[in-house]
């Protein structure tokens, strides 16, 4: 089962990476207000059906994903099928 | 005079840089220092563990993400619990604070820059077994070198696990409440992101990073005594 988690710096948390790139989109002239950058994973999950794989996932998240201090995770499964 | 040397662990992960140099410092300040590769998944006999700096895992996911589940995290973690004296440097607070053996995460410096330079810290605490050979206030300097060494403590992060700082105006990475060491509640494990064994021979710059590691011996060399007695 296909599966992608969204790893994202909460909220209030200092993102200097995001900064530096609304930075620069504003040099290119583009108007923005606010860019944070975050982390994507994409994962191929053996599990027998999804509440089975999205628990799973939400374990891998806590674990080693996601440090839940500073950052939230948001967890696409792909339901039809492998 | 004969001291006792007490032995002291030095973990190596892969992508570690400064385990031979911390080795080193600590027999320059009294210690037998023993390697110890990340993969073994038992200390062997020693008075204390240090977590030296580098790039365990290239850094990859986040800093000390990956090394946090070496097979050794779980004898280092056993040791802490049982008292035993643990600091980590550099990735090695990073891996500490991954592990949940200290509180609070770090994060790319603020600047996103690579800094490497001598910083001025300030000693908050003399009564650890990290800082004891410190006057309370001094200024230490020694240096950092890091790309991602803003720390960032949880919300309710006690003023007394706060054990260095750095002086004011000299924050080299955003850090927040100007925190360059901190303590576990129980103040045997610290971590710290300027490098005490790159600061042992005033000839190179400043000694007193030998404060901090000779404090560490200290304390190693009690335990050995109570352990022996």
């Amino acid at each position: 089962m296909k599966a992608t988690v969204l790893v994202r710096p909460k909220g209030g948390i200092l993102d200097p990476q995001g900064e530096a790139v609304e930075r620069s989109l504003r040099q290119l002239g583009f108007e923005v207000a606010q860019a944070r950058v975050g982390r994507v994973i994409d994962l191929e999950v053996d599990a027998p059906n999804a509440e089975e794989a999205r628990t799973q996932l939400e374990r891998m998240c806590e674990n080693l994903l996601a440090n839940p201090l500073i950052e939230s995770y948001e967890i696409e499964l792909e339901e039809h099928g492998a | 005079m004969t001291e006792r040397r007490p032995r002291i662990a030095v973990i190596v992960f892969p992508g570690s840089n400064d385990d031979r140099d911390a080795a080193w410092a600590l027999s320059a300040v009294g210690a037998d220092s023993q390697l110890v590769w990340h993969a073994d998944p038992e200390l062997p006999r020693v008075d204390a563990v240090v977590l030296p700096g580098g790039f365990s895992y290239g850094d990859y996911l986040r800093c000390g993400a990956i090394a946090r589940f070496a097979p050794i995290m779980e004898a280092v973690a056993r040791f802490a619990a049982a008292g035993g004296p643990v600091l980590g440097v550099c990735n090695g607070f990073q891996i500490l604070c991954e592990a949940g053996l200290l509180p609070g995460v770090l994060r790319p410096n603020e600047s996103l820059s690579f800094v490497c330079r001598d910083v001025p810290l300030v000693v908050e605490r003399t009564d650890t077994p990290f800082t004891a050979r410190c006057e309370l206030g001094e200024t230490l300097t020694i240096p950092v070198k890091h790309g991602e060494g803003c720390y960032h403590p949880p919300d309710d992060l006690p003023e007394e696990q706060i054990a260095l700082r750095y002086a004011p105006g000299e924050n080299p990475n955003g850090s927040e409440r100007d925190i360059a060491g901190v303590l576990n509640a129980e103040g045997n494990v610290m971590g710290l992101m300027p490098h005490p064994e790159h600061a042992v021979d005033p000839l190179l710059g400043s000694g007193d990073g030998g404060l901090i590691l000779a404090s560490l011996v200290d304390a190693a060399r009690e335990r050995s005594y109570t352990r022996a007695s």
